[in-house]
């Protein structure tokens, strides 16, 4: 099939074969970080993650709104006030939730996901209601369209770029927070040993909420950052949750390091059988390939400890 | 449920319907038709249909909820409206219509078993409904067995021909094929790209369309793609367009996968104004999620627009909005969908009568020359004349019409030498 | 729990009198044509309900991907169904007559090799046992053996049903794609449509439910369900007594996975349509929730389950559409925050000690059978 084409040409193209595989790398690195954290470090699996995330991309199109009819003048810096109020909006949800339903549930991990199954389904609904079934686009700053000129044939997509910058520095500040500060430490003890690290006088319920929040903020970036690639509708969080799940199990849960590989390898696979053939069966083999492995390698590709 | 219109909208809707009700007095104003003075009931009604003397049920069919809802609520407004119209300038054979509608809720068995219950339980007497070709395939034996009248508004594959169903939307050739001598003539396009959605409209469409570029003008297909429904990530599928250089990008995506394409396609370089792009699936109802300016530049292939400058249009667009509110848009599957109750009424006062087998038969040669599209006939195998038009996408999100067919375009479900 | 030496013991005999009147008798008496044949379509969910019963229930086992069997069971029925509709004489129209229509709009000229033995009633008949019976079997081998967790397994019980759906959806030559496989008309040349098949139909449905019943019931009177029920509640104390906890949980999982091919073929027959919409994650998240709301530790809880939240699903969606998902999602909450052991939990905290009193203070003999309810009781993580 390649015939035709000059080396050059072919060269450009895989060059920006990869960076199409570095976008969507990033898209699920933001997704998955969150979950990652949820059900990493709490054991909990959160099926309402991708409405969780679809909140911060409706916070962005209201802020988007807002903005284009009171401030135009500032139009083109509303995003990263959006992102905030993206996180700030979906973590507060979080935290309400994890009050409400989560806290009832630690000892039970399969009811949990049972119970945010049904969040999920009130969440889509309420977003009918309020938002509209018809899907919504956000407009985006002159700034971040089009795309830079690399070459004569390689050119990047600015808005890719802006994805990509994103995640490094989420991920970067997450593994901060994690494994650096002392909050971070609280958390970690918790997770390895709850009853200890109440005994010590951690508050283990409050870094509960706390790290239940972050996961959802987290989510709500992700869904911010996802307007300037998708369409925003109250289903469109439910397309993600599996390939989400499948990246933190991958990974090899409660580790950030395996997360990100994962996310890597799952991504560029896709992309890459994506030039060969159909997209679905390239989705297929792909999702077919990890759940082999799984099988094979339960514990994923970083793990910790997953045999009962 | 019964007829009061807002049952089963969602509640975005129902804002819209308040402002609809501020405009019921001036209908109230209107000289109120009086019903009951049509021929005898059972004269016009001998198969058991719910037909009285002064009423007649129909029913309407689409989804309310799932993840279609977005694109249906547009033709249950067509819908709601036509009926609301021809009620309040006499009804048919003098009765009033009155609908029951049902919710299919993006799910095709749920589909047929809800045209089910409105042919056995509510007798009705013709069904406006469907919007995808799977809930339409879902419906059709239940329509053959039960003998229903199916009124069908989606551009559609083709491939099937029913005595019990009229299909007010285009088939795939009467689609495609004029819009694709226009952007060979007008753009001298040899090469071209197809991009769908994985399903049997996409894949027909694209079939008929190559074997038309191929045998008929010549050209090459350089790339055909399909992605799953509800995909968002196209750059592999950008970048394929991008090292082939086909003169025209033709596009039969659907859905929310659109938003995603059209963004990714600007975000990429693509530049609409330079390269030519054909679609057959966007209409005024996708461009509101895709945003005007990520298609801005594009080319639509299909029968109707709502910028169309005729007088039937401009009254149509004018009762749409008053009665679903200004923001509104109306795409081709909405004006297709407010062409079903009219011509049911027209056939039914042809038939001089109810029954479902004098109507398949009527049907043919049954014109409105009320239609917003402009003058529509009824062919033979139950699919309508009607003219193609092309139209260049707006950054206000409306299309300018730049080409339309000369003559009324014939419908042709099972194309000689496309197959 | 006390096991008795009677197949039921008497607060079962009555759940199965009571079941057995009202699917055999009042509902059949009650009901038109209509609502009967929608009644068929929830009781296919019920097949899928009582598997779930047996493996995530007693085994603890929860499966996100039971709309995978139901699926593969249902396309094996529809497959045959579909062969027969296509004859020659009634595909005459098409550019290959005799080969289903979804295949001659997708350009294929000969039936696909894999298609051939659909044929066949009997091959069929078998393969919507075997099939999903070796997939299930597969699957728990690679999982089961080395012991993956079971929030592990639910993911990747739900990665398989995402997959099967793409697959189908992807493949539509060969499965029909997102339509699916519609216009199924007889089997071996009895019209599967008209008013009377469907009650022969129903009857037929309702007595393969029974026979599951009673093989779910058989299962766990015998030492295989007191097992799984020992495994669900110390999992490494039966592994160390000398059982492979593997082996069982494999069985439990094959189990349910025939149940749920079985209620899928029925589904064809009854609706006369498959389609991928039954396969994928939501729909096999929905067969969890039937169970719930009955009651994960119940047969016959869960065939009331599958039979409540339909109808509850049918009527609310008629009348008010939005609720609906509202009502769904509360009623998944509630079942598992309020009520872990559904219906038949309430029944047995709370109708059934009020039964027992009264009948006590009639006879002076006091609740016999009340130890059963409280084995039933206890939550299952």
């Amino acid at each position: 099939m390649f015939g035709e084409y000059s080396i050059g040409d072919l060269g450009s193209i895989f060059v920006m074969q990869g960076f199409a595989g570095l976008i969507l790398f990033s898209v699920y690195v933001l997704m998955a970080l969150g979950l990652a954290i949820i059900f990493g470090q709490m054991g909990v699996i959160n099926m309402a993650h991708g409405e969780f995330m679809i909140l911060g991309a409706y916070v962005t199109w209201m802020t988007s709104n807002t903005f284009q009819h009171y401030l135009p003048s500032l139009f083109s810096g509303y995003f990263f006030l959006a992102m905030l109020l993206a996180f700030l909006a979906s973590g507060a949800l979080g935290m309400l939730v994890e009050w409400a339903l989560i806290r009832h549930l630690y000892k039970r991990p399969l009811d949990t996901l049972l119970a945010t199954w049904g969040l999920s389904l009130i969440l889509q609904q309420t977003y009918r209601s309020v938002f509209g079934p018809r899907e919504v686009g956000v407009e985006l700053p002159q700034w971040m369209l089009g795309s830079l000129k690399v070459t004569d044939s390689i050119e990047v997509p600015i808005n890719g770029v802006f994805v990509m910058g994103l995640t490094v520095l989420i991920t970067i500040v997450v593994a901060y927070v994690l494994y650096k500060s002392r909050w971070g430490r609280q958390v970690r003890a918790v997770v390895q040993n709850r009853i200890m690290a109440g005994a010590v006088g951690i508050n283990t319920e409050k870094v509960d909420r706390y790290t239940f929040g972050l996961g959802c903020g987290i989510a709500g970036i992700a869904g911010s950052a996802f307007t300037m690639i998708g369409s925003t509708g109250p289903t469109s969080g439910q397309l993600y949750i599996v390939d989400t799940f499948l990246v933190v199990v991958f990974g090899g849960a409660a580790s950030l390091l395996g997360t990100i590989a994962s996310a890597f390898s799952i991504s560029q696979t896709q992309s890459t059988l994506e030039f060969f053939m159909s997209g679905s069966m390239a989705k297929v083999l792909t999702l077919l390939a990890v759940v082999g492995i799984l099988m094979l390698r339960p514990q994923g590709l970083f793990a910790l400890k997953v045999r009962k | 449920m019964s007829d009061e219109p807002n049952k089963g909208l969602q509640s975005p809707l129902r804002r819209k319907l308040l402002m609809g009700a501020a405009a019921l007095p001036l209908i109230s104003m209107l000289p109120r038709p009086s019903f009951g003075a049509g021929p005898a009931t059972a004269t016009v009604n001998t198969t058991g249909l719910a037909v009285t003397d002064t009423e007649v049920t129909v029913g309407i069919l689409h989804s309310a909820t799932g993840t279609m809802a977005i694109s249906e609520t547009g033709s249950i407004q067509a819908e709601k409206l036509a009926i609301e119209q021809i009620n309040a300038a006499g009804g048919v054979l003098g009765r009033k219509i009155k609908f029951i509608q049902e919710d299919g809720a993006s799910d095709w068995p749920t589909f047929a078993e809800k045209a089910k219950k409105l042919l056995v339980n509510d007798k009705v007497a013709a069904i406006m409904g469907c919007w995808t070709s799977a809930s339409r395939k879902a419906v059709l034996p239940v329509m053959e067995q039960y003998n229903g009248m199916l009124y069908y508004p989606t551009f559609y594959e083709g491939l099937e021909q029913s005595k019990n169903v009229i299909y007010t939307g285009q088939e795939a050739t009467q689609q495609i094929l004029a819009g694709l001598n226009w952007i060979a003539k007008e753009k001298g396009a040899k090469s071209f790209f197809f991009i769908g959605s994985d399903y049997i409209w996409p894949r027909t469409s694209n079939k008929i369309a190559r074997k038309h570029v191929e045998n008929v003008l010549k050209g090459k297909v350089v790339g055909e793609e399909y992605y799953a429904l509800g995909s968002t990530q196209f750059n592999s599928v950008i970048n394929k367009i991008k090292l082939t250089k086909p003169d025209v990008i033709f596009t039969d995506v659907v859905g929310g996968s659109n938003v995603a394409f059209y963004k990714q396609l600007k975000a990429a370089g693509v530049d609409l104004s330079k390269q030519a792009l054909l679609t057959i699936s966007v209409t005024e109802d996708e461009i509101d999620g895709i945003g005007g300016e990520n298609i801005a530049g594009a080319y639509a292939c299909m029968k109707y627009f709502q910028s169309l400058d005729n007088a039937n249009n401009k009254a149509f667009v004018a009762d749409f909005k008053k009665m679903w509110g200004e923001k509104t848009v109306i795409g081709d599957v909405t004006q297709a969908a407010y062409l079903g109750p009219w011509l049911w009424k027209l056939t039914v006062e042809k038939a001089g009568s109810f029954d479902v087998d004098k109507i398949a038969a009527a049907s043919p040669g049954v014109e409105f020359k009320g239609a917003p599209e402009g003058y529509v006939r009824i062919h033979e195998n139950h699919h309508l004349w009607s003219k193609t038009r092309v139209g260049k996408a707006k950054l206000d999100g409306q299309f300018e019409l730049i080409f339309e067919t000369a003559d009324l375009v014939e419908p042709d479900p099972f194309p000689k030498g496309y197959q | 729990m006390i096991i008795t030496s009677r197949f039921f013991n008497r607060s079962e005999l009555i759940g199965f009198i009571a079941l057995a009147a009202v699917l055999f008798v009042i509902l059949p008496l009650s009901l038109d044509v209509f609502r009967l044949n929608l009644v068929a379509k929830y009781l296919t969910y019920a097949f899928v309900a009582i598997g779930l019963v047996l493996c995530w229930g007693y085994g603890g086992i929860l499966s996100l991907g039971q709309g995978v069997f139901f699926g593969l069971g249902g396309y094996c029925m529809a497959m045959f169904l579909k062969l027969e509709a296509s004859s020659v004489e009634n595909t005459k129209i098409q550019s290959t007559p005799g080969i289903p229509d979804f295949m001659d709009w997708n350009q294929i000229t000969s039936l696909p090799l894999f298609w051939q033995p659909f044929h066949s009633l009997t091959f069929t008949i078998a393969a919507i046992i075997l099939v999903p019976g070796l997939f299930a079997l597969i699957i728990g081998t690679a999982m089961f053996k080395r012991r993956v967790g079971g929030t592990y397994f639910a993911i990747i019980t739900q990665a398989v049903a995402a997959i099967l759906t793409i697959l189908i959806v992807g493949q539509q030559g060969y499965t029909g794609g997102i339509n699916g496989m519609t216009d199924l008309r007889t089997l071996r040349g009895w019209d599967i449509r008209p008013d009377h098949a469907k009650i022969i139909l129903y009857f037929f449905e309702v007595f393969l439910l029974f026979v599951c019943i009673g093989i779910a019931q058989f299962i766990r009177l015998t030492k295989l369900g007191r097992i799984l029920v020992a495994m669900r509640e110390q999992e490494d104390r039966v592994r160390f007594s000398g059982y492979s906890v593997a082996n069982f949980k494999i069985f439990a999982f094959c189990m349910a996975a025939i149940f749920a091919a079985i209620g899928g073929a029925m589904f064809a027959l009854n609706v006369g349509f498959m389609s991928p919409s039954f396969v994928g994650i939501v729909p096999s998240i929905e067969m969890v929730i039937y169970t719930a709301v009955g009651g994960r530790m119940s047969i016959f809880g869960a065939v009331w389950g599958s039979l409540l939240v339909n109808f509850a699903k049918t009527s609310l969606s008629e009348s008010f559409p939005q609720l609906w998902l509202f009502g769904l999602g509360a009623l998944f909450i509630a079942v598992v925050l309020a009520f872990p052991n559904g219906l038949s939990g309430i029944w047995a905290d709370y109708v059934q000690p009020r039964i027992d009193r009264l009948l006590a203070s009639r006879k002076s003999k006091a609740g016999a059978w009340a130890d059963n309810s409280v084995a039933d009781g206890a939550p299952a993580e």
